[in-house]
């Protein structure tokens, strides 16, 4: 496994209970890139029916049984639901479209009044057109579902190996991989997992074998610690599903608010294709500023804590790369998964132990495949 | 000197004076619990880096003690963990 | 444009550094977050004339981020934005601390808290105070208690001054600093404070407030020795100093870590900062008291403003230089400290982080550096963001390094301002 993020935690935990002898490869230290910038979502709601959703659906199954088997309390594992907001009677209309299109696909959710979304959030601007409650969604605290994945799997003989650096793959005659070589020796391995993340594109530059992950910048704000009980769903604004899987470059920013177990309240969320530049943007902070006390007035008077960034790993096409790249025998990709990485790294993980088992994976793994963006080009 | 409230007490200070600085001139050492343990905190850094001196300051929480300065008729309570309520 | 220069902070180094710029010919804007100047060397009562400026001086501005703009910086603070052609950033310094068991009760208070209770409040902070640490700022401080009518039961300093024999260059070179220290063990003998070396404050105890301390002697690492226990009203206690270093790295300045363990703004030999625009003056570029302070600030200031250097001011700070460098190697922090603490002693007062949490998530939880032991255990993420635990969590975390640090001293948003009134400053784009 390359990578000691959640989602090759993930893979990490589901090989190593599968039997397969397990290394995790990590060049900084454990949970330390994107999974430590992101709010721990484990979504259904913002999904469109299609591949994506499955994948979240058998992920949100699997995180249910991760957390009855583990101690979801370790991870702060929450089934607190979600609520969409419309705040306009255009975004009411839209979002009552997708919430049938989801309802069709499975998914439980409930189109709800003012009415209705003030008993679910009482201190919510009464100035909405409608919304929408799911109840499926949960929170987890990342970086702790990391290590303890981690944990677990070392548990079952997994080794990791953190400030360790992938320097090379070495492959035999037929180009099939036979180890990886890293800052810190070699490590001979039938299968290489691209677990990288957003840096995901350099390890398969290494492998030639390309994939398109790119990085899509985001900003957290953090509160002063608040009581648990002022806002209880994750709660984010309609537009934000369509941001998610807008093709704009520029900065798009569709307000997500919730609570932590810490206390504190994160408030999300922006997006915007800047490479990995880490200079914080006052206007960004001031729209998403603006948008939250809109959804929330009483956090006028709140005190902003800190403010956070990160990278997403994004794909063109807005889908994850899971699966045996067809181009390299024995590399694997369990990469690009967005701003959802840590709600589907559950599912990555089962379907990738599935893969390399020979099991029948749970879902078909074809809308996944590191070869599709070769295709469209 | 300024005179000021906190909780049914009355409480002269100098002017000028912090309201954490009149509350020890009066004898208090500590003015709030924290959120977890519950246990008393009063001021530490004094200079506004810790964060410890927090007292709620006419109905605004959160108030660093150590750096408001006291106005005469100020309506100052102690605070309990978050100071939001919680 | 507001200014050409904006000198951020009021103490020693800014006061320095906005006269210096004024005198010759720039328009300078001096910003600070207290309502008189001074900082916290010069700390100025109501009523009581500080040192007078000349200068557009915006007192009560809380300053929570710097930003760089096309044709120079905008400084942003709770009362309105500034904006500037250059800035010089003397943003100071505040008591460096290591935790022990008993830390957080009240009556503790940092040794530069004791003393901005006496000087700027004219509160003393209890009847029978103990003052204990390392560093010769532990002297003004037990001096002015004592003075003040405290009766001081003793100095406790964990280091030995002794040290200084080691470094006479650094010494001969600045007589006035030794005469300085001499006159405060004057008052402290007058008041008959008894002064120890080798010996610190190893625990505090009491109910809701501090009522006694053990007293250890210290073995060369700073394991304790012997113990015994005194009764108190108050302890004053400091470690150094920690710089102030939220808008240097806010700008991308380069930081390093000093002779005393401390990260600082890296300056160069006309204190620019290695970003275009930017000078630095005083503690955030390294500790050195309040003369060095001063030098650096009215050199900084000069450079800033175009005008000439002397040469005399250049060699002032080199002799400074060297002595608070024999200072720091004087009065290092030793690591047998952490073994004064239990497993429940907080090592972070805001989210009440124990030593045991720290511990697990290293032993369980495969933290790996201060950053990872941050995430997992949460110290250093409460109100204050690391300012008072992010020293000692890098220590507990293992060899302390620059980018450790960097990461407990980074904080893009420098002073709390409400979602509201950051709301209010939004534009909509056209």
């Amino acid at each position: 496994m390359i990578g000691a993020g959640m989602v090759g935690a993930a893979c990490a935990y589901y090989c190593a209970a599968a039997g397969l002898r397990v290394g995790v490869v990590e060049r900084g230290a454990v949970a330390g890139g994107t999974t430590s910038a992101g709010e721990g979502n484990i979504l259904v709601s913002d999904k469109e029916p299609g591949a994506e959703l499955d994948l979240a659906l058998l992920s949100l199954r699997l995180w249910a049984e991760l957390g009855e088997r583990l101690g979801g309390d370790r991870f702060e594992l929450h089934a607190k639901g979600g609520v969409v907001v419309a705040r306009t009677a255009d975004a009411a209309a839209g979002l009552d479209t997708l919430v049938g299109r989801q309802r069709a696909a499975g998914l439980e959710v409930t189109r709800v009044g003012a009415g209705g979304l003030a008993e679910l959030e009482p201190r919510l601007t009464r100035d909405v057109a409608g919304g929408a409650y799911y109840p499926q969604d949960m929170q987890v605290q990342p970086m702790l579902a990391a290590v303890e994945l981690l944990r677990q799997a070392r548990a079952h003989g997994a080794t990791v190996h953190t400030g360790t650096e992938v320097v090379g793959l070495q492959r035999d005659k037929g180009g099939a991989i036979t180890g990886v070589r890293t800052s810190a020796g070699d490590l001979a391995t039938g299968w290489v997992v691209n677990a990288a993340g957003t840096w995901g594109g350099e390890i398969a530059k290494l492998a030639h074998a390309p994939v398109p992950v790119l990085p899509r910048r985001g900003f957290v704000l953090v509160t002063e610690p608040l009581p648990s009980s002022v806002i209880r769903h994750k709660v984010y604004t309609a537009d934000y599903v369509a941001n998610v899987a807008s093709d704009d470059a520029g900065l798009e920013t569709s307000v997500v608010v919730e609570g932590t177990r810490a206390g504190t309240v994160l408030i999300g969320a922006s997006r915007e294709r800047v490479g990995f530049d880490r200079t914080m943007s006052l206007p960004i902070l001031r729209a998403l500023a603006v948008q939250a006390v809109g959804l929330f007035p009483f956090l006028a008077d709140v005190t902003l804590l800190r403010s956070y960034l990160g990278f997403r790993p994004y794909c063109p096409d807005h889908l994850p790369v899971i699966g045996p790249d067809p181009r390299v025998p024995g590399l694997v990709h369990a990469c690009g998964h967005e701003g959802a990485g840590i709600g589907l790294s559950a599912a990555t993980g089962h379907l990738i132990a599935q893969a390399l088992t020979g099991a029948t994976p749970d879902l078909d793994l074809a809308p996944f495949g590191a070869d599709r963006f070769e295709a469209v080009a | 000197m300024t005179t000021f409230s906190f909780g049914d007490k009355e409480i002269q200070a100098e002017a000028g004076q912090s309201v954490g600085a009149a509350l020890i001139a009066a004898g208090y050492r500590a003015w709030r619990t924290t959120r977890h343990g519950g246990t008393p905190r009063g001021v530490f850094c004094g200079i506004g880096i810790c964060f410890d001196c927090l007292v709620v300051v006419n109905g605004r929480p959160n108030q660093r003690a150590c750096l408001i300065e006291v106005h005469d008729g100020d309506d100052v309570r102690p605070q309990e963990g978050t100071g939001h309520g919680c | 444009m507001d200014a050409d220069i904006a000198v951020l902070g009021a103490g020693p180094a800014g006061l320095a550094a906005a006269s210096a710029a004024h005198r010759a010919g720039a328009r300078v804007t001096l910003v600070d977050s207290a309502p008189r100047v001074g900082g916290q060397y010069w700390r100025h009562r109501q009523g009581e004339d500080g040192p007078r400026t000349p200068v557009d001086f915006r007192a009560g501005h809380a300053i929570w981020h710097v930003e760089r703009t096309g044709d120079g910086f905008t400084t942003h603070t709770d009362a309105g934005e500034i904006r500037s052609a250059t800035v010089i950033v003397a943003t100071g310094a505040y008591d460096r601390q290591l935790p022990f068991p008993g830390w957080t009760l009240p009556g503790v208070y940092t040794a530069g808290g004791a003393q901005a209770l006496l000087k700027g409040h004219g509160v003393v902070v209890g009847d029978r105070v103990v003052v204990a640490g390392t560093g010769p700022f532990l002297l003004p401080v037990a001096a002015g208690l004592a003075a003040a009518g405290a009766r001081v039961l003793g100095v406790f300093e964990a280091g030995s001054p002794l040290g200084f024999a080691r470094h006479p260059a650094a010494v001969l070179r600045n007589p006035a600093k030794l005469a300085e220290g001499a006159a405060y063990l004057r008052v402290l003998r007058r008041h008959r404070v008894p002064f120890h070396t080798g010996q610190t404050v190893v625990a505090a105890h009491g109910g809701d407030r501090v009522e006694a301390v053990t007293v250890a002697k210290l073995g060369a690492d700073w394991r304790p020795v012997a113990l015994r226990d005194l009764e108190c009203d108050a302890v004053a206690v400091g470690y150094g100093f920690t710089p102030q270093l939220e808008i240097p790295l806010q700008l991308g300045c380069a930081t390093h870590l000093d002779a005393d363990g401390s990260l600082v703004a890296t300056a160069d030999e006309h204190q620019r900062a290695d970003v275009p625009g930017v000078y630095l003056a005083g503690e955030v570029c390294g500790v050195g008291g309040v003369d060095l302070s001063v030098v650096e600030g009215e050199l900084a200031g000069r450079h800033a403003a175009g005008a000439p250097v002397p040469v005399r001011l250049v060699r002032r700070r080199a002799g400074l230089r060297s002595f608070a460098a024999a200072m720091h190697r004087t009065y290092p922090v030793r690591p047998g400290w952490q073994t004064w603490l239990a497993d429940d002693t907080l090592v972070c007062r805001c989210e009440e982080v124990p030593v045991a949490a720290i511990k697990r998530s290293i032993v369980d939880l495969g933290a790996t550096g201060a950053r990872a032991v941050k995430l997992l255990a949460r110290p250093g993420m409460g109100l204050c963001q690391g300012r008072v635990c992010g020293y000692a969590t890098a220590c507990l975390a293992g060899p302390v390094t620059a980018d450790d640090l960097r990461g407990f001293s980074t904080r893009p948003i420098a002073a709390p301002i409400s979602l509201g009134s950051l709301a209010e400053q939004h534009v909509e784009e056209p």
